[in-house]
């Protein structure tokens, strides 16, 4: 039997390469895969929960996070094509209009 | 130890798999990667006895949203994309940053309890069929995020309408 505790290191180590990449990239499209990466990395240690507690909870909460994460990317795609239309980067250095 | 070996396996393929995909020049290579990892993701569900979420990962992961993300990465110019800086200048704050979170994550993860056990073993899950159990706590206990749930779907397709369609001129 696998310990809870090597799915929960798998999943910390998914979310921090996430983390780490959506800091650090320059281009937005890659920005945005990392924040899908995140949220695989917290489905691993809810389905990883729901299997060694035997409780279903973990399983539909993974169902809802799918479901935030598809209208997440349809939301977040249309903003990046409607950014493309005003400007032809998809650097998010090159994005300095509103001087933040 | 042939649970160990399964998990050594998906646990070194998943990790390596996330960092090609965030460390790709090239965003079609990037979507690439992502995509077998999904695919590695749903079979270590399986490895949980998770076989609608692993379904689910196929099918709404894989098959939907990284081709919407292989869509957007069409609009890219990639011959500008191959020859520009791939990181922002001050990438090491990042991986510090990064390395600070893992850091604290093992410290929680090692004093971490667990709580109670629930009631759906492997063998109820078995003597009910998984999906029926699933559905049954979906549509009882959680009816009313379902509902929620089905509402920001809902919120997500006219959001997606409203900004990327062209303005009309007048």
């Amino acid at each position: 039997m696998v310990p809870l505790q090597w799915y929960l290191m798998l999943s910390a180590a998914v979310f921090t390469i996430g983390v780490f990449g959506f800091i650090t990239r320059r281009n937005i499209i890659i920005m945005f895969m990392s924040i899908e990466l995140m949220l695989n990395a917290v489905n691993i240690s809810l389905v990883s929960f729901s299997h060694y507690l035997q409780d279903l909870r973990g399983q539909i909460l993974v169902f809802f996070i799918i479901t935030v994460a598809a209208a997440e990317a349809a939301i977040g795609l249309a903003i990046i094509i409607a950014l493309f239309r005003n400007k032809t980067t998809a650097h998010v250095d090159d994005m300095n209009e509103m001087k933040g | 130890m042939l649970p160990k070996l399964f998990f050594g396996y998906f646990a070194a393929v998943i990790t390596v798999l996330s960092i090609l995909v965030v460390t790709r020049r090239n965003p079609v290579h990037s979507v690439m990667w992502m995509l077998l990892l999904f695919f590695n993701l749903a079979s270590m569900y399986l490895f949980l006895d998770a076989e609608f979420i692993a379904a689910i990962q196929v099918i709404v992961y894989a098959g939907a949203i990284l081709v919407l993300f292989l869509f957007v990465v069409l609009l890219l110019n990639l011959r500008e994309e191959l020859k520009a800086n791939r990181f922002i200048g001050s990438w090491p704050a990042g991986l510090i940053v990064a390395a600070a979170i893992m850091v604290s994550m093992i410290f929680a993860i090692n004093s971490f309890v667990p709580g109670p056990m629930g009631r759906y073993s492997i063998d109820y899950i078995q003597k009910e069929t998984y999906t029926k159990v699933l559905g049954e706590v979906l549509y009882t206990e959680y009816l009313f995020p379902f509902e929620i749930a089905s509402l920001i779907l809902l919120i997500a397709i006219i959001g997606a309408i409203v900004l990327a369609k062209k303005r009309m001129r007048s």
